[in-house]
């Protein structure tokens, strides 16, 4: 494994995971229905003491 | 019996330093673990002095773990204080030369000093004592590990004090915001690998089913300065009894492996950290939930996968190669989105709650924190622009930069955090004084702005003094020229990190008088609710 190979696995297969892994969380964060799990989630520490 | 075999252990590396004292191989490293054996055998004596043989009591396994939060509540502020007085210190030596006391309390060897003060020392153990803080409430569990949270809270401690040590010695890798040698930082990663488990662990132990975004942030802290402290600071030791070591890397490779740790250690030690911190604080001080939970999880994830990217903004113009420098330059303009998008949603969060602005000062300094944020993230890419970087390099515009961050962002959250965690960890029911609290965010918040104008007016000029050519092609000002012409607004600077300190020693007595549990009396803050009146009627007017 030299300084090319991993040069080039960067700006081709590791930039592409690394974008659908973001598209992919983005999309699953506003997926519909998850408004009212978010709105729980935002109320955990609200709840303590 | 309590403490045995902590005291045993303890015992044993205090011998082992004193052994290295005597066989070190350079003047320094005796030195150094003089000061080692110095320090443990005094740790000893604290253990001796508290250690009972009677068995401990029971702990119920639900009850939240306070005691390392407690201590290093208090630790945050006297590394505060410390780190916040030797920054003024330099900067009256910039100002007065007379005041370097050779060799030990010179520039070159405080300047790192206050900058792992306030960065490690007081930002560390903010981030420490907070992170703990919130990770068990908002997981409903307690500790994991029994007394992995004193190790850590006390390993890190002894970091702090030899890393400061070794600067004043003379000790130094010469690596940006990681100069200690080898042998503290492998303690170090110790350290960090245990608060790693501690935090890990308590995650997944947790009763509450979702992982609260705070906990995220935090995480992401821990993890990421695992691998940047890890790789930075691979090198060779010249002998295990000698304080000189020499990096894995070379040249350019050495100076790109640098920023990436340098701008990363300010991406996830100076920022993701304290997004934690925002993200629990600002709701809990507001009493109103983050304003938008899914906003937060796009804001992580973008922080995470930009951040990371944009460190060779601190070498345009250097050997590093072009499309790396355009990489860095970039990554840093996209990464206004993330945190707009962050200082957005913790504005928001006040928002129907904007009246808490005139009543609660902590909520003041809170806001006042993610306003700094939002400036010092706008400010960072402009400057990473390579035309702008031109001009700004090297010169007290960053300086002014770092600052803005530091002192608004990254001081101001943390002493919010304090601020709201104290009278909750000791059961008081309030603050000593809130008029005091007051007193802190106007102090501070004028310091800063008389440290950052007088740095972007100092900044711009150094750098377009040091380019100004005359019509044959020579420079018209001299280096010392240039710093002569510096002289007024390092004073200034002074002035203003003198302002910033004041409100952290108000602080201080606050919080031990808070702690003490004595209540100042004192008027209520005014801007209480308005008493309502009733209507005119409108022949009132006639």
């Amino acid at each position: 494994m030299n300084y090319n190979l991993m040069r080039e696995f960067a700006d081709s297969w590791g930039l592409v995971a690394m974008a659908l892994f973001f598209a992919g969380a983005s999309v699953f964060v506003l997926r519909p229905g998850s408004r009212k799990l978010a709105d729980e989630a935002a109320r955990i520490p609200l709840q303590d003491e | 019996m309590k403490f045995g075999t902590a005291i045993v252990v303890v015992g044993f590396f205090a011998f082992a330093a004193l052994v290295a004292a005597g066989f070190g191989i350079d003047g320094p490293f005796r030195q150094h673990m003089g000061v080692l054996s110095f320090a443990l055998i005094a740790f000893i004596g604290i253990l001796l002095r508290n250690s009972e043989f009677k068995p401990a009591a029971p702990i119920g396994p639900s009850a939240y773990m306070d005691g390392p939060i407690r201590y290093g509540a208090i630790a945050t502020m006297f590394w505060g204080v410390v780190g916040m007085l030797v920054g003024v210190v330099i900067a009256l030596q910039l100002a007065y030369p007379d005041l370097n006391v050779q060799p030990w309390f010179n520039f070159g060897r405080l300047r790192p000093l206050h900058t792992s003060g306030v960065v490690f020392a007081f930002g560390g153990n903010a981030l420490l004592c907070t992170s703990l803080y919130v990770v068990q409430r908002t997981c409903r569990a307690r500790l994991f590990g029994g007394d992995l949270a004193w190790f850590v809270f006390w390993g890190y401690q002894l970091f702090i004090v030899m890393a400061a040590t070794g600067y004043l010695l003379g000790i130094t890798e010469s690596r940006e915001y990681a100069e200690p040698e080898w042998y503290v930082d492998i303690w170090l990663t110790i350290v960090w690998v245990a608060y790693l488990i501690l935090f890990l662990g308590t995650i997944l132990k947790r009763k509450e089913p979702h992982i609260y975004v705070a906990n995220w942030f935090y995480l992401s802290f821990i993890v990421t300065i695992a691998m940047l402290h890890v790789v930075n600071n691979l090198s060779m030791p010249v002998s295990l009894l000698g304080s000189k070591s020499y990096s894995a890397f070379s040249g350019v490779q050495d100076a790109l492996t640098q920023w990436w740790y340098g701008h990363n250690a300010v991406g996830f030690f100076l920022t993701a950290g304290f997004l934690g911190m925002m993200y629990y604080f600002v709701p809990k001080q507001a009493n109103r939930p983050v304003y938008s939970y899914r906003l937060s999880i796009i804001h992580f994830w973008a922080l995470i996968f930009l951040y990371i990217w944009a460190g060779p903004h601190h070498l345009h113009f250097t050997a590093l190669p072009d499309w790396a420098q355009t990489l860095g330059m970039v990554f840093s303009i996209m990464l206004w989105m993330p945190s707009w998008g962050g200082m957005i949603n913790g504005l928001m969060t006040l928002s129907g709650a904007w009246d808490k602005l005139r009543t609660d000062p902590i909520i003041r300094m809170m806001v006042m924190a993610v306003a700094f944020y939002g400036m010092s993230t706008f400010e960072g890419p402009v400057m990473a622009i390579k035309a702008v970087n031109s001009l700004s390099h090297y010169t007290d515009w960053t300086i002014g930069h770092v600052h803005s961050g530091a002192l608004g962002w990254v001081g101001m959250i943390s002493f919010g955090a304090i601020y709201y965690m104290v009278p909750k960890l000791w059961n008081r029911n309030r603050l000593y004084s809130l008029r005091l609290v007051t007193w802190h965010f106007w102090l501070a918040t004028l310091g800063i702005v008389v440290y950052a104008a007088a740095m972007w007016v100092s900044g711009i000029t150094q750098g377009l003094m040091w380019r100004e050519y005359d019509g044959q092609g020579f420079l018209v000002y001299s280096f010392a020229e240039t710093v002569a012409a510096m002289r007024p607004y390092y004073v200034m600077r002074a002035i203003g990190g003198a302002m910033y300190l004041s409100g952290a020693l108000i602080m201080a007595w606050n919080i031990a008088m808070t702690i003490l549990g004595h209540q100042r009396e004192e008027r209520p803050m005014s801007g209480a609710p308005p008493v309502l009146q009733p209507a005119r009627e409108p022949n009132q007017w006639a």
